[in-house]
């Protein structure tokens, strides 16, 4: 057993040790000369962490830094200035415009940088493939009738309780408002949905509930659930979620995302953006589950919103 | 002491003095600050929330007793917490259903029936038990005992009160238990005693003797528990399905107040009506908890005068 006085000084070794190890570190820490501070979307947090990751390889001596919490966060965080980039899965807001030019006197500047699907999920023993947007309005929608899958015609055998379990997300989330938006448009969803806290949970229930219908980003699909098919009206083709699609435009739950600066980006940020919108930054989309922006547009996503 | 004459009374010295009531004063102003911090609290929240309940649109009675909550409504907002109120009250009540005998009992079997060795390494494993963080419970209840819901009843959802309520239970017995064996513990040894020597088995020693002599910490010991029980955010928001609903079973999906607010008032814009109205349903809580502490004081001030 070692004596007191030996033990308190392997600690005050230990200590020392430590410090010159965290001093060491700490010198390398500071060693990226600039660090861009990017907020937002949840959606787009995969994806941006994938850009910074890339990106620290390309440009060592720039540090991004990427934290979620929602389109709103991001923007409220712009007009804070406490950001340099906001990422957002839908449009920014006139009333959020007006408060950045009020708060800091630039106008925000908006970089398309990809595309993001949305796809309604069901499981995968679900017989259905496809669904219109009325029907999807009878279930979701607060006067909606349809409460039973045996009100579509969907059987299955063996479950006595068919009642539809509504898988939605949080209100304030804008996946949610782009679904809602695209549904019943100004009106209100039903009450009593399990409104999760992320688009992987949403998959995740739906992928164990056999009896569950569900929306979610596209790039969230795994094999346990179904994408349906989308149809605008109840005559109507149905347009099944793919890639060509959304870039065509016929798929009617496709958005596009969104990269936010105060005024026109400088220096790290703008290189940083410019990376983005250029090959490599697009692959990363792609890899993300998500639909990159086509060659020919990706000039006109970076000057051309110039103009809002 | 046989001192022929009184010794003069030793002076201290102006520092000596200095030094005491400085420290008296600071031992005050901790004893005090426990006041200022709830009532800042307090002012704190219902400060932000306060123009929302002044404002003309405001209904009170619509807040309390409408179910309709559309707070991001595009046509018509609505902020009726009815339903998260039920929510929260309906995991509770089920948690304490659970907790309350198991703690009880456990507390019970601690103090009175368990061997000194076996009872140090339970007290070990329950404060383990208290220190597993909520996120820690909410995936458990997530992830396993989802699927045992699901598995042992055939619910559609395993995310529901059952859950919720079942999860709660397990954060609150360890509580229950510490505290009430406490209260069990602190009843003097002459009670038992005295019980014994007039001939009482030990299971009528606990029932007509110890438990009414430890009635008020036992009373406390549950209060704690259903204290934790409806101020649990985590664990809740990821066990019970979140679902604006009032619920008809105990296999239904809810949604408590505190993880309505946890969920919510990130993505609410600052100053914004919603976000006002997210901190009043903080003060709902507040009140609530509030009432549950003053019914427990007065519960346990009516016991001891009897008692």
């Amino acid at each position: 057993m070692p004596s007191a006085p030996q033990s308190r000084r392997r600690v005050g070794l230990t200590l020392a040790a430590a410090l010159s190890f965290a001093c060491a570190g700490g010198r390398e820490a500071s060693g990226p000369a600039t660090v861009i501070q990017n907020k937002g979307s949840d959606t787009m947090v995969n994806v941006a962490q994938a850009w910074a990751e890339e990106y620290a390889l390309v440009a060592p001596d720039v540090k991004v830094e990427v934290s979620g919490g929602g389109s709103g966060v991001g923007i409220a965080a712009l007009i804070k200035g406490a950001v340099d980039i906001a990422s957002a899965s839908r449009n920014i807001k006139d009333e959020e415009i007006e408060q950045v030019r009020l708060n800091t006197g630039k106008d925000p500047r908006d970089f398309v940088v990809g595309y993001d699907a949305l796809a309604v999920y069901v499981h995968e023993d679900n017989p259905l493939t496809h669904l219109d947007r009325e029907t999807l309005a009878g279930i979701f929608g607060e006067h909606g009738t349809i409460e039973r899958w045996s009100e579509l015609g969907v059987r299955f055998p063996g479950v006595e309780d068919d009642r539809i379990v509504r898988v939605s997300r949080q209100s304030s989330s804008g996946t949610f408002e782009f679904f809602r938006s695209w549904v019943v448009g100004k009106k209100d969803f039903k009450l009593g949905s399990r409104d999760l806290n992320g688009s992987k949970e949403v998959v995740e229930l739906v992928g164990h509930t056999l009896t569950a219908i569900g929306f979610s980003g596209m790039g969230y699909a795994t094999p346990a659930v179904k994408m349906l098919g989308l149809a605008d009206a109840p005559g109507a083709a149905p347009v099944p979620p793919s890639l060509d699609a959304v870039l065509d435009g016929s798929y009617p739950l496709a958005r596009s995302l969104h990269l936010y600066t105060l005024g026109e980006p400088k220096g790290a940020t703008q290189a940083y953006l410019d990376w983005i919108l250029s090959e490599p930054g697009q692959q990363v989309v792609a890899r993300s589950g998500y639909v990159p922006v086509p060659p020919s547009a990706r000039a006109a996503a970076g000057a051309g919103a110039a103009a809002r | 002491m046989t001192a022929p004459a009184p010794a003069p009374r030793p002076q201290r010295s102006r520092l000596e003095r200095l030094g005491e009531s400085l420290l008296e004063g600071l031992i005050r102003l901790s004893g005090v600050s426990a006041i200022v911090f709830v009532l800042a609290i307090f002012f704190f929240v219902f400060r932000e929330a306060a123009p929302v309940v002044f404002s003309r649109n405001f209904d009170l009675w619509k807040f309390l007793f409408s179910i309709e909550w559309y707070p991001t409504s595009a046509s018509n907002v609505r902020y009726g917490t009815f339903a998260l109120t039920v929510g929260s009250f309906a995991v509770t009540a089920l948690a304490m259903a659970i907790a309350v005998p198991f703690g009880l009992g456990a507390a019970i079997y601690l103090s009175e029936f368990c061997g000194r060795r076996l009872r140090e390494t339970l007290k070990i494993v329950i404060e383990l038990l208290s220190a597993i963080p909520s996120v820690v419970w909410g995936f458990i209840a997530l992830t396993v005992t989802s699927k045992l819901v699901v598995d042992a009843t055939g619910a559609a959802v395993g995310v529901n009160v059952l859950n919720g309520g079942v999860v709660l239970a397990l954060m609150s017995v360890p509580i229950i238990v510490s505290i009430g064996e406490d209260a069990l513990k602190a009843v003097p040894d002459s009670y038992r005693e005295a019980a014994l020597a007039l001939g009482a088995t030990r299971w009528q020693v606990v029932y007509r003797v110890l438990l009414p002599a430890a009635r008020n910490g036992l009373l406390a010991a549950v209060l704690l528990g259903v204290g934790r029980a409806v101020g649990e955010t985590m664990a809740v928001l990821m066990a019970t399905g979140h679902a604006v609903h009032i619920p008809g079973s105990l296999l239904d999906s809810v949604r408590t107040l505190t993880a309505n607010i946890a969920a919510e008032l990130g993505e609410a814009p600052v100053g914004s009506d919603h976000y006002r109205v997210l901190f009043l349903t903080g003060v709902l809580l507040f009140c609530i908890t509030f009432a549950v502490n003053i019914v427990a004081d007065l519960a346990i001030r009516g016991v001891r005068r009897r008692g």
